[in-house]
């Protein structure tokens, strides 16, 4: 008897009380720290103003936070049994951007929802963990050495990279393969396919290079020389490393940054935040900020490891690798590593659009920790 | 799915997922390597330490806009300003440089102090000022020591020069620099030297004049000595802004006037400002390298104060050229036809209050007309009596009495035009006598000579212009030039008629009140209308013992007013005139209004030339005896 009312209690979950307890604190505390060097950064970006940027990002947060923690609450097995509508949900946005959104920097890239501006690219990645994961749950180590099984799921990834990069958003669309990527390698399948993919990538890449937009190809230009062409394309990028490299070990200090605050950095308050923070306060506050957002990524990990169910794994470990992805792609972009593109940094960028879907990622890690222990799915076959 | 399956299964995940964090901590480790590089061991190549070259970035002061008058005069202009600046972090040690500095160009304490304020309040690249307006001298003794002198250097700034001085100080104003209250976010408020507009035009249009800044990247060596410039990026020039004030006329009118006088011209088709004088002013070109505290003493303890602007800013009761405001309201409320006669015997009993004519034997039988003419008392306490307070400073209203005018001067006064309702609400009760009295324009009222001007150019016009001073900004022309730009003020044609007409009377006809404002042959004929009002109440003994206004002290003797435009039959200029204690608007305002719309019209024609001026025509004619009690 005991033992079914155990069982029972599995199935039905746990109250809300304790549900609260659950979730993970210091982890809300490591976020607002993250949300917090984005205030100080965007004061700064406004020119010693939290006006109009820094108090915009604090409301933002704050919204975010108790969509966050709303989400915490919510059962795994109802984000599982609606992850595909997530998935469609997602798709149907790409296409409505596609033919109704706005025109912003010659690409097609935001939709208006009231007063919010949505970016669906954005949204999507998260949408894909969700229906990747859903897919993959019920899999068996067997089954997805299957071939065919897998054909599904390459078409989940593909119709939105594809929906993607038509805007033309090259970064994003990457980024979105990736994370798909990543999830296909945790959930398993073989590493002489991704041999095979990659092979192919290499035989197709010049091929596509030839299709890409002039802006888009004048990146990679830049990126292998930046310096050939300093007023034009290279801007940016040597703007950029000026900026880095002035601030030194310890930085200009707070406000005293030149490059920002004489509008030599471009986009200072969105792409180039972190090159702002690296010119005020030198290498040890760079580094610093990047183990922040290290400690971030090693936390979904560690929620992926200690997760009973498959669901909840790979839908952490998909949400951990695409918090990963931004804050790389974003770091190495502005360090001159890999071409400019648009990405922002998490949390700390000014930007309403990323800043509401990496909380609504946290919300479903933070659901995944809170049911850890939750066991449900598992024999299809 | 079996139990051992799903512990393959999990298995498998666990060893790829410590995989791929062990990749993605790899990568991290990747930027933060990536860093390593850029900031600490390539940090030199960018510029960090002393010795080596460095980026700095200065911003740079775009030119302030220049302002011109009516006839592209250049009444506001920049002035080359040599200085020597002081960029903190260019030096290791500011005060050593100081004091490097202060052997080879002396620097008082207080220069010191300011200095090192500045420096601290700044950020460290943004220079600060150490001297401005160096000697020649100066300069090759600044340069000969540079290599001593870290962090200093030399530039030429613009400081601004008012070549007419006094004549436009109240309307142009002056810059000053910013005080901690400007700073509103523009980078520009940081450059050292830089002036923002803090009195009259350049403050109502400092956005504008202040343009925006551009900033340079250049790479320096230790001692602050540019090496290349590597990218700039050019501000927006301050735009020129032409002001509607005739400098000539302005310049007439000024020498024409004493202490305590206003006086202002308009254009009554369009509402632009000709000339705005007010005696006495003040140098602005002053306040460029700071007022010293002995000239603003004196300044604010000259009881004329010439800081303040007479005409936006002094408040005086309209007098008798308050009528044409009550005729209109008496018009427009139908209480009484054009025709209608009143009988003045020289006084007008209000249940056991009797008040005054000017005139003690009377006027007899006056009708509206001629009331105007005669500036008859009595008739207009009846009018006052049937109009009521309210519908008379509704009038006054849409006259431009007591409303705020669209001029471009921050700080002018919108004046007064009491209510029932303002009395009310101080708890005192408002009677049918206030109302009487105030009919003839005492009482409460506070109004400027701008706001008067602008009442004269609307009964002129019949148009609701608004007195303004720009007439193009950047070379382009503001909304406003052309009369068809004002909106009507919906009075019928009719009252407006005879409301010129009765001023026309005032002046020109065999016992109006302004005989003496004729205005030269050749020039047309002005109408207008006189005011008195008294400053020091006068009681009946007083009146009874012939208490006579010549031997008052100045300043207990009345206000004289007059307001007036020309040509009458097609109306073009507006003109008001106060003159503080000047005892008569027919004897003090009238001739000095004669002289001014004589001078006006003269110009405007393109009769004279600059500096030629209409004679003065001798005062004199019947002086008015003093007048009224209930005020």
């Amino acid at each position: 008897m005991a033992f079914e009312r155990r069982l029972l209690m599995r199935e039905r979950g746990t109250g809300v009380l304790e549900k609260l307890w659950l979730i993970p604190w210091t982890f809300v505390m490591l976020l607002s720290a993250v949300a917090a060097v984005g205030y100080v950064a965007l004061y700064s970006a406004g020119g010693g103003s939290a006006e109009p940027y820094a108090s915009k990002h604090l409301l933002r947060f704050g919204f975010g936070l108790v969509m966050m923690l709303s989400l915490a609450l919510v059962d795994i097995r109802v984000i599982a049994r609606f992850a595909w509508v997530g998935w469609l949900g997602g798709v149907a946005l790409l296409v409505l951007v596609a033919l109704h959104g706005n025109v912003g920097k010659g690409a097609q890239r935001w939709i208006d929802i009231g007063p919010i501006q949505l970016q669906p690219s954005e949204l999507m990645k998260i949408m894909l963990v969700l229906g990747l994961a859903a897919w993959f749950h019920r899999a068996s180590w067997e089954r997805v050495g299957n071939l065919l099984f897998l054909i599904p799921p390459v078409l989940m990834v593909l119709i939105p990279v594809g929906l993607i990069l038509k805007q033309p958003n090259l970064g994003t669309g990457l980024i979105t393969a990736l994370v798909g990527g990543g999830m296909f390698f945790a959930a398993g399948v073989r590493w002489w396919k991704f041999a095979v993919v990659a092979g192919i990538a290499g035989v197709i890449a010049p091929i596509a290079y030839d299709r890409l937009h002039d802006y888009q190809r004048a990146r990679i230009t830049t990126f292998l020389d930046p310096e050939s062409d300093p007023l034009g394309a290279g801007y940016n990028i040597i703007q950029s490393k000026i900026a880095l490299g002035s601030g030194g070990v310890w930085g200009k200090g707070f406000l005293q940054g030149t490059q920002g605050h004489l509008n030599f950095l471009p986009e200072k308050q969105t792409d180039f935040i972190f090159t702002m923070i690296a010119e005020e306060f030198g290498f040890a506050g760079a580094i610093s900020v990047l183990a922040l957002l290290a400690l971030v990524v090693v936390f979904g990990f560690l929620v992926a490891l200690r997760c009973r169910n498959q669901f909840g794994r790979l839908l952490a470990i998909g949400l951990a690798t695409n918090f990963f992805l931004y804050v790389f792609v974003n770091v190495a972009m502005v360090t001159g590593s890999i071409p400019v593109g648009g990405v922002p940094l998490p949390l700390i960028s000014h930007g309403g659009s990323a800043m509401l879907t990496v909380m609504l990622g946290f919300g479903l890690l933070m659901s995944v920790h809170v049911h850890r222990d939750v066991e449900f799915g598992g024999s299809r076959d | 799915m079996s139990k051992k399956e799903e512990e393959r299964r999990r298995g498998a995940f666990t060893r790829r997922a410590v995989l791929l964090a062990t990749g993605q901590v790899g990568l991290f480790g990747f930027l933060g390597w990536r860093l390593h590089r850029l900031q600490v061991q390539e940090g030199d190549r960018y510029a960090t330490l002393a010795e080596e070259n460095r980026i700095s970035a200065r911003l740079i002061a775009p030119p302030r806009g220049r302002v011109m008058d009516r006839t592209g005069h250049v009444v506001a202009a920049n002035r080359l300003n040599w200085r020597a600046l002081l960029v903190a972090e260019q030096t290791q040690d500011v005060n050593a440089t100081l004091e490097t500095f202060s052997r080879i160009v002396p620097l008082a304490e207080h220069e010191r102090t300011r200095i090192e304020r500045e420096v601290r309040r700044r950020r460290r690249f943004v220079p600060a000022v150490v001297r401005e307006f160096l000697t020649w001298d100066e300069m090759a003794r600044i340069e000969m020591n540079a290599p001593d002198l870290p962090g200093i250097s030399i530039d030429v700034g613009t400081t601004r020069l008012y070549p007419e001085a006094e004549h436009l100080a109240h309307i142009v104003g002056y810059v000053a620099p910013p005080a901690e209250s400007d700073i509103d976010g523009d980078p520009l408020l940081e450059l050292p030297g830089i002036r923002v507009g803090r009195a009259g035009i350049e403050r109502h249009h400092d956005r504008l004049l202040r343009g925006r800044a551009g900033a340079v990247q250049l790479e320096v060596n230790a001692v602050g000595r540019v090496i290349r410039e590597l990218d700039r990026r050019e501000g927006v020039p301050g735009q020129d802004v032409q002001i509607s004030i005739d400098t000539g006329l302005q310049k007439a009118v000024r020498e024409r006037i004493e202490e305590g006088t206003s006086v202002v011209v308009m254009d009554v088709r369009n509402g632009e400002v000709l000339a705005m004088a007010s005696q006495p002013s003040f140098d602005p070109n002053l306040f460029n390298s700071g007022v010293s505290n002995a000239q603003w003493r004196a300044w604010t303890a000259n009881r004329a104060t010439p800081l303040i602007n007479k005409a936006t800013n002094g408040l005086y009761a309209p007098g008798s050229t308050f009528k044409m405001v009550v005729a209109s309201a008496a018009l427009e409320a139908k209480v009484c036809t054009p025709g209608e006669r009143v009988t003045c015997p020289g006084y007008y009993d209000l249940g056991d209050t009797r008040f005054h004519c000017w005139s003690r034997y009377g006027h007899g039988g006056v009708d509206m007309r001629s009331a105007l003419k005669l500036s008859c008392d009595v008739y207009f306490y009846e009018m006052a009596k049937r109009t009521g307070m309210d519908r008379m400073a509704a009038m006054a209203n849409r006259y431009g009495l007591g409303v705020e005018l669209d001029i471009e001067l921050p700080g002018s006064r919108r004046g007064f035009v009491p209510t029932r309702a303002w009395r009310m609400a101080q708890g005192k009760a408002w009677n049918l006598g206030d109302t009487v009295v105030h009919g003839i324009g005492q009482g409460f009222y506070q109004l400027t000579p701008l706001s008067l001007c602008t009442m004269v150019s609307r009964v002129a016009s019949g148009r609701a212009v608004q007195p303004h001073l720009t007439r193009a900004v950047g070379g382009r022309p503001i909304r406003g030039v052309r009369p068809e730009d004002w909106p009507s003020m919906g009075l019928p044609d009719r009252d407006l008629r005879l409301m010129r007409e009765g001023m026309w009377a005032v002046v020109n006809e065999e016992g109006g009140t302004a005989r003496i404002a004729r205005l030269p042959a050749g020039l047309g004929q002005m109408a207008g209308k006189t005011g008195t009002t008294q400053v020091r109440r006068v009681s009946r003994e007083q009146r009874e013992r012939g208490f006579r206004v010549e031997t008052m002290p100045r300043e207990w003797r009345p206000h004289a007013l007059f307001v007036g435009f020309a040509p009458h039959d097609n109306p073009q200029y507006a003109v008001s005139v106060v003159v503080e204690h000047g005892t008569s608007g027919s004897a003090a305002a009238a001739p000095l209004a004669r002289d001014v719309m004589a001078e006006t019209l003269t110009r405007m024609r393109g009769g004279s030339g600059p500096g030629q001026r209409v004679a003065d025509a001798v005062p004199g004619g019947p002086v008015p005896t003093p007048r009224r009690d209930g005020g």
